[in-house]
């Protein structure tokens, strides 16, 4: 009988069988807009979000629902274009692939463009000079010879040589999660290492060595001190300090 | 988490200054890995043989120093020791520098500094284990080695 009672009470208070928990959220959003103020500021907002929602989803309500002028990049939504990389509560994620639960809810959830790189507006940053260090490094494939009238074709093994290293979406979160990176920006950062490693160990690669000549630099390689946050701030998952030890090694064999 | 003063202005777009291609940072590298491994050996033969063998610690004295210091073998140990540790250590405080330094003025003058402390201690060292006389003419006999009265 008290068993009954006990439920009844309840009732009110417990969603519908099957339904998604609801809760409110608060985000605080780093705001900057060079039209009108120099100073970059703290914004809250709170909103209703729902236990499958993202950040994303969040910053999507905010935009949609109270304040238009907040401004983000997002393409895809689903963590493969590595438009919408920022940093939640100070680490850097993709903010379609974080869920507002694994972030602590009950507490004001910070979101501020990456680290490192010039703020356009809000959490827009200017990528450029993030893509200026990946071109550098020569992204392509690079043959010599005639062209191939076939496929070109490599064994299981060479290819999962380089498998890690092809995974990245360049998305900057790694980049911008390095402390030496952050110094003076000279650093070639851990994306455009991993984007050499991609292609100096792919067995129908011939740039290698042009490749090892561009990341022994004084900006290279060297300046990782292998703090692991490029590591942990992969949104897909690329064991990135490893790879920079590898060219390092790569590196180091062919000067002894 | 992050607080909300923890964040710079934001600031303007940065281009790379000049290629720097070069072994130097490489060389660099290999010394830190090498000399680390060497050091370890020589630190702690160096305290093992100071602080543990025969009568330990109470042993260190003038006479202690002078007699190591007459012989050519702890004459080469310590100068290893010497340059070894002080290239490591000065190379891994020019790394901090060029990670922490934010101006090229700031960077260079810091780095002046630092080759100055490196200069002088090295040259002072090496000076002392070569130029060591064990047995001054004025001194007691009590507080020399046993070979300079014999």
């Amino acid at each position: 009988m008290t068993a009954v009672m006990e439920s009844s009470a309840d009732a009110a208070a417990r969603p519908e069988a099957g339904a998604v928990a609801s809760f409110d959220v608060t985000l605080k959003v780093r705001r900057f807009n060079p039209e009108v103020s120099e100073e970059a500021y703290w914004e809250e907002h709170t909103v209703t979000a729902h236990g499958t929602d993202r950040v994303l989803d969040a910053l999507h309500k905010i935009k949609w629902e109270i304040d238009g002028s907040l401004t983000f990049r997002r393409s895809c939504a689903h963590g493969i274009c590595g438009s919408d990389a920022v940093r939640i509560n100070g680490r850097n994620r993709l903010a379609c692939k974080t869920l507002l639960k694994d972030v602590n809810p009950d507490k004001p959830i910070t979101v501020e463009p990456i680290k490192g790189l010039p703020v356009v507006k809000d959490l827009v940053v200017d990528m450029e000079p993030f893509f200026a260090s990946y071109r550098e490094i020569m992204p392509f494939l690079i043959t010599s010879g005639n062209e191939p009238s076939r496929e070109n074709i490599q064994s299981q093994a060479d290819r999962d040589r380089f498998d890690d290293t092809t995974k990245c979406i360049l998305c900057a979160a790694c980049t911008s999660s390095c402390p030496v990176f952050w110094t003076d920006g000279q650093y070639f950062g851990p994306a455009a290492i991993v984007n050499a490693h991609r292609f100096i160990f792919d067995s129908r690669d011939e740039g290698a060595t042009q490749r090892l000549e561009i990341l022994n630099d004084k900006e290279g390689v060297w300046r990782c001190r292998t703090t692991f946050n490029c590591t942990e701030a992969c949104p897909r998952g690329i064991e990135v300090t490893k790879a920079i030890q590898e060219v390092k090694r790569a590196m180091i064999t062919r000067a002894f | 988490m992050s607080t909300q003063t923890s964040i710079p202005t934001p600031r303007s777009p940065y281009v790379r200054r000049k290629t720097t291609r070069g072994n130097y940072e490489l060389y660099s590298w290999v010394f830190m890995r090498a000399s680390g491994v060497l050091l370890v050996v020589l630190v702690f033969g160096h305290l093992f043989v100071n602080l543990m063998v025969g009568d330990g610690v109470k042993a260190i004295d003038f006479a202690f120093v002078g007699g190591k210091w007459a012989s050519p073998f702890w004459q080469m140990w310590d100068l290893a020791m010497l340059w070894l540790a002080m290239i490591h250590g000065t190379n891994g405080v020019r790394t901090i520098i060029n990670d922490y330094a934010q101006r090229d003025v700031t960077r260079g003058v810091l780095k002046g500094l630092l080759l100055l402390a490196f200069t002088f201690t090295v040259v002072l060292g090496t000076l002392v284990i070569f130029t060591f006389d064990p047995c001054p003419a004025d001194a007691p006999a009590q507080l020399l080695a046993s070979f300079c009265t014999a």
